[in-house]
C-alpha cells in the first residue's frame, strides 16, 4: 500500500474519531447533569427535545453565539493560545487508543507511555491560561492545578507500573491481548485503585476539583474565558475523562475483550466498560464533597506513594518467585 | 550515509505509524483553528470598560495580578522533575522484567532503595507539608 493511500486511510478514521469524540463529550455532559440530577431526586434538563435530548446541542449552539471577551490586561496571544494548547493534547491521544482488535487510528510500541506523555502538555494550557488572564483568581486556579496534575502524574505514572511488567509491552493492544485470560485488576488491585484515584486528580473532578472550587476561586483557571474558548477547556475536560477512563478499562479491564461466552463485538464490550467506567466518575461527583488542599497533597504524597513503591516491589518479587 | 540510509529503512515500518499522530496533530490544531475564526464571525462584540476588567467579585479590581506567589509551588516543581524522571527509568524496566530476571529485580529495588532515601529525606525536611 503507497503512504498516500494510508494517509487518506488514516485521515477518515481521524475524521471519524474526533467527529464522535465530540458528540460524545457533549453528551458526556448531558449525562453527567441527568444522572446527578436523578441521583439527588430531580429531573435534570427535560425542556429541549425528549427528556431534554437536545440540551447538549442548544448548549453548543449557545456558546458559539457567545460574545468572546478577552480581558483588557490579558495577554491577548497567549490568552487565546492557551485553549487551544489544552485542546489540542486531549484530542491527540486518541490516535494511539485501542477502539476494538480492528479499530484503532494507529498503534505505536510505546503507546501508554505516549498517552502519558502527551496528555500531560495540557498543563503548559492550564499554566498558560491562568498567568494570560491577569485576574488573581486564574492564576491561583492555575497553579493549584498545575501543582495537583504533576503531583498526581507521579503516582499515575507508577500505578501502571505493574499491569506493565505483567503485560511486557507498553502497547495498547499487546496490553489487551495480554488479559485474554485474566484482567490486570485481579492481579493488581492495588494499582487500579492507586490509579483511579490518580485519574480523578488528574482530570479535576471531585472529590479532587479544587482548581475549579466555585466557593473560593470562582471558576479556577478559566475564570475570565467565555464563549468558545471556555468551551475549549470543557471538551478538554470530558476528552480527558474518557481518555482516562479507556485507559483504565484496557490496563486493568481486557479493553475489548469479551467476557466469558457472550457473542458481542469488541467494539461493544469496550463501550460497555467504558460507560460503567465514567458512571463511577459521575457517581462520585455526585456523592462525595471536596478535599481541602492540604489534605489533597498530604493523601497523594504520604500516602499514596508508598503505597505504588509497595506495589511494584510486590509485583516484582511476586513475578519472580512464582512465575 | 548508506548505512544511514538502511537503518532509515529498515526502521520505517516502526516510522510510519508514527504518521498518523502527525495528521491528527495536524487535524486537531486545524478543528480548533476553524472553530475560533467561525465563531469569530457569527458572535456579537460589544465591548465595554466592565466587561474587559478582570473579574474580582464585583468590585474594581485591585493592583495586577502578576504577583508572587507561594515558594510551595517551585518545591512541587522540583520533586515532580525528580520523581518522573525516576518513572521514566521505571518503564523500560517494567517491559523487560522477564528477560532481566533476579539482576533486574535487585537493581531495581536497589534504585528505589536509594529513590526512597531522598524521598524520606524529603518528608523530614518538611518538602510535602501544604500549610
Amino acid at each position: 500500500m503507497g503512504i498516500a493511500v494510508e494517509a487518506v486511510i488514516a485521515l477518515v478514521k481521524i475524521a471519524v474519531v474526533l467527529g464522535v469524540v465530540s458528540l460524545v463529550v457533549a453528551y458526556l455532559t448531558y449525562l453527567e447533569r441527568k444522572i446527578i440530577a436523578h441521583i439527588q431526586q430531580r429531573l435534570g434538563p427535560m425542556r429541549v427535545g425528549w427528556h431534554g435530548l437536545l440540551q447538549p446541542i442548544a448548549d453548543g449552539a449557545k456558546l458559539f453565539l457567545k460574545e468572546d471577551i478577552i480581558p483588557d490586561k490579558a495577554d491577548k496571544v497567549v490568552f487565546v493560545i492557551a485553549p487551544i494548547m489544552v485542546l489540542v493534547p486531549a484530542f491527540v491521544v486518541y490516535s494511539v487508543l485501542p477502539f476494538s482488535s480492528t479499530f484503532y487510528i494507529t498503534q505505536v510500541n510505546i503507546g501508554i507511555f505516549f498517552i502519558l506523555a502527551v496528555s500531560s502538555l495540557g498543563v503548559f494550557g492550564i499554566v498558560m491560561a491562568g498567568w494570560a488572564s491577569n485576574s488573581k483568581y486564574s492564576l491561583l486556579g492555575a497553579l493549584r492545578s498545575a501543582a495537583q496534575m504533576l503531583s498526581y502524574e507521579i503516582f499515575l505514572g507508577f500505578s501502571i507500573i505493574g499491569p506493565l511488567m505483567l503485560a511486557g509491552s507498553l502497547n495498547m493492544q499487546k496490553i489487551v491481548e495480554a488479559q485474554s485470560d485474566v484482567w490486570f485488576v485481579f492481579y493488581q488491585p492495588l494499582a487500579f485503585v492507586v490509579f483511579f484515584i490518580a485519574a480523578l486528580a488528574e482530570t479535576n473532578r471531585v472529590p479532587f476539583d479544587l482548581p475549579e472550587a466555585e466557593t473560593e476561586l470562582v471558576a479556577g483557571f478559566h475564570t475570565e474565558y467565555s464563549g468558545m474558548k471556555f468551551a475549549f477547556f470543557f471538551l478538554a475536560e470530558y476528552a480527558s475523562i474518557m481518555v482516562v477512563s479507556t485507559v483504565a478499562v484496557t490496563l486493568f479491564f481486557g479493553g475489548w475483550q469479551g467476557i466469558g461466552w457472550i457473542p458481542l463485538p469488541g467494539f461493544v464490550w469496550y463501550v460497555l466498560k467504558l460507560g460503567a467506567m465514567i458512571f463511577v466518575f459521575i457517581w462520585i461527583r455526585a456523592t462525595l464533597p471536596r478535599y481541602r488542599y492540604d489534605q489533597l497533597m498530604r493523601l497523594g504524597w504520604k500516602f499514596m506513594f508508598p503505597l505504588v513503591m509497595a506495589n511494584i516491589f510486590l509485583t516484582g518479587l511476586v513475578k519472580f518467585l512464582f512465575l | 550515509m548508506a548505512e544511514i540510509l538502511g537503518a532509515f529503512f529498515r526502521d520505517y515500518q516502526s516510522i510510519n505509524s508514527y504518521v498518523p499522530i502527525f495528521i491528527f496533530t495536524l487535524v486537531a490544531f486545524g478543528f480548533a483553528g476553524v472553530t475560533l475564526v467561525v465563531a469569530l464571525l457569527v458572535r456579537p462584540h460589544r465591548p465595554d470598560p466592565a466587561k474587559l476588567s478582570p473579574y474580582e467579585c464585583g468590585i474594581p479590581p485591585l493592583m495586577e495580578a502578576h504577583e508572587r506567589f507561594s515558594i510551595r509551588f517551585y518545591l512541587l516543581g522540583i520533586l515532580f522533575l525528580l520523581f518522573d524522571v525516576e518513572a521514566v527509568f521505571l518503564f523500560p524496566w517494567a517491559v523487560r522484567y522477564d528477560y532481566l530476571g533476579l539482576f533486574g529485580f535487585i537493581e531495581m529495588m536497589l534504585f528505589i532503595a536509594i529513590l526512597l532515601v531522598g524521598y524520606f529525606y524529603a518528608w523530614r525536611k518538611e518538602a510535602l507539608e501544604w500549610a
